[in-house]
């Protein structure tokens, strides 16, 4: 059974449809990326898994659950983490309190979830009593990241995790990913970068208008050349 | 000669400035939080206070308890007022525009003003203690109430400070000013933290309601006429900053006392409202940087 499949999912922000028919599935241990250009609607696929956004048509099965259109707070419930693209960190809280927040539901000792995230963001250890708005965007990604590991989550979605950085950043975002899986986590995640996305992931899907265009594992994709001349610059 | 004259006159006026500060403060700290995270200016804020303090006075009646418990009582009170209201009136159009909230703010400030003249009659109250004889420091006369409510005043505030500070909802809530969308998708309960809020808004507008009564005397439009000087804190702190707003107080409470300097008392709220005003035009976001 599947950590999460995303069947034939149309919908859109009440106008017209922005989904087209649009399918993923992320196993245990992968990281997943969506590809595609401006538009394809790469980011509305997120947020329509994650019930940000009201899915028409279509299916969303979670270990085999059906959780299509389920509040935010529900999929957290379950183990799924969200990163959004922008302003994913509360400036005014400090590093420390950003963590907090992302195990809000959770009961008991946060120190040991709290030593995970440092373990993978060491960088965060150093200035957990910072405020979050205060920082870099790099270190902020860290935050919005580390603030989505607290759940100690099954399932981490992540909206252009790289998306601003500089060159080194981008890199070193990409290793922390693959951290992260090797951690037990399914990583599903939406790039701009597309080439060094499908160098770290195991599958990768290219959307166009809504829809699936290809499909495959990143080297195939890599190296396939239509998907090449599309996306990666020749 | 008259340059220590009014050099006293100025310490005099400051001394009722800050007490006068520290009640505003107590208001303005609920609008900016309830600004922050439900996003819509609450104009039954001064009614809010009137009833607590009605309720703190109500309670002695009934009690004749000493003087401090109309304090707590007045603050459970209003703060169970206060969690009422959001849950039979403003949950129901909290999807809506800010301006309905709004106006719909008014009409339930309209609403207690009216139940407190229905419950307690149009007359004018006075917590018991009747007058006090000031104690002279130097040439200061301070009045034992004031130092009272001084006191009371920072004691309610460092609590405040520590549970947004301290408490995982109190973070929660600073988390959900910061930024609604991002609460949302990382599992913060929304609802559960907009009740503590009112809550909170609630008890601290008892708080001033209480004060003021002990400072003044208590009458059905008490907390409306003061909503300007409790806005006008508010905004000069910068709105949706609860911890500006104590700044904002004070500055308020101590430029409408030390303006009868100049100006004859009852263009007290004019000051504050020019402030305002003033704040509005040349930094909208209040005087502070940062947020909180």
């Amino acid at each position: 059974m599947s950590l999460l499949q995303a069947n034939d999912i149309y919908g859109g922000y009440g106008g017209a449809d922005i989904l087209n028919g649009a399918s993923v599935r992320v196993e245990d241990n992968e990281i997943v990326v969506i590809i595609g250009a401006n538009g394809a609607g790469k980011s509305t696929l997120m947020k329509a898994v994650f019930g940000l956004l009201h899915v028409r048509s279509g299916q969303v099965l979670y270990r085999g659950e059906d959780i299509t259109n389920r509040k935010p707070e529900q999929m957290v419930g379950r183990g799924i983490a969200y990163v959004p693209q922008e302003h994913n960190v509360f400036p005014s809280l400090t590093v420390e309190e950003n963590l907090e927040m992302g195990a809000f539901a959770i009961k008991g000792d946060l120190r040991p979830r709290l030593e995970k995230v440092f373990s993978v963001f060491p960088r965060l250890r150093e200035r957990r009593r910072q405020d979050a708005g205060l920082m870099s965007g790099g270190e902020r990604q860290m935050v919005a990241m580390g603030r989505a590991l607290m759940i100690d989550p099954k399932l981490l979605m992540l909206d252009e995790p790289t998306a601003g950085l500089s060159p080194r950043l981008i890199d070193d975002t990409f290793e922390r990913i693959r951290e992260i899986r090797s951690l037990g986590i399914g990583v599903l995640m939406v790039e701009q970068n597309a080439k060094q996305a499908l160098g770290v992931a195991d599958r990768g899907y290219v959307l166009a208008t809504g829809a699936n265009r290809f499909e495959d594992t990143g080297k195939n994709l890599l190296d396939n050349r239509e998907v090449a001349e599309m996306f990666l610059g020749g | 000669m008259t340059d220590v004259y009014i050099l006293i006159e100025l310490l005099q006026l400051s001394i009722y400035g800050i007490v006068l500060g520290s009640i505003l403060t107590l208001g303005a700290i609920g609008v900016s939080m309830i600004f922050g995270i439900l996003r819509f200016a609450h104009f039954a804020h001064g009614d809010l206070i009137t009833v607590g303090a009605y309720v703190g006075m109500g309670f002695l009646m009934m009690t004749h308890a000493p003087v401090w418990t109309a304090l707590p009582a007045g603050m459970i009170g209003a703060a169970i007022v206060a969690v009422l209201i959001d849950q039979t009136v403003y949950k129901r159009i909290r999807r809506t525009q800010p301006v309905i909230l709004l106006i719909s703010s008014f009409g339930i400030g309209l609403i207690l003003r009216s139940l407190v003249q229905v419950i307690w009659g149009p007359n004018v109250y006075s917590f018991p203690g009747g007058i006090q004889r000031p104690w002279m420091v130097w040439e200061l006369a301070i009045i034992p109430n004031h130092l009272w409510i001084l006191l009371a005043a920072v004691v309610i505030v460092t609590a405040l400070h520590l549970f947004l500070t301290r408490t995982r909802i109190g973070k929660a809530m600073r988390a959900m000013s910061d930024n609604m969308d991002l609460a949302l998708v990382t599992g913060i309960p929304a609802e559960r933290v907009i009740m503590i809020t009112w809550l909170l808004g609630g008890a601290l507008a008892a708080g001033a309601g209480v004060l003021l009564g002990m400072d003044s005397r208590l009458t059905p439009t008490m907390g409306w006429n003061i909503l300007l000087p409790v806005f006008a804190a508010a905004i000069v702190g910068g709105i949706g900053r609860p911890y500006g707003a104590i700044a904002g107080g004070m500055l308020i409470g101590l430029a409408m006392e030390i303006s009868t300097l100049f100006l004859e008392p009852s263009y007290k709220p004019a000051v504050a409202f020019l402030i305002m005003v003033a704040v509005l035009i040349v930094r909208p976001q209040g005087i502070f940087k940062g947020a909180w």
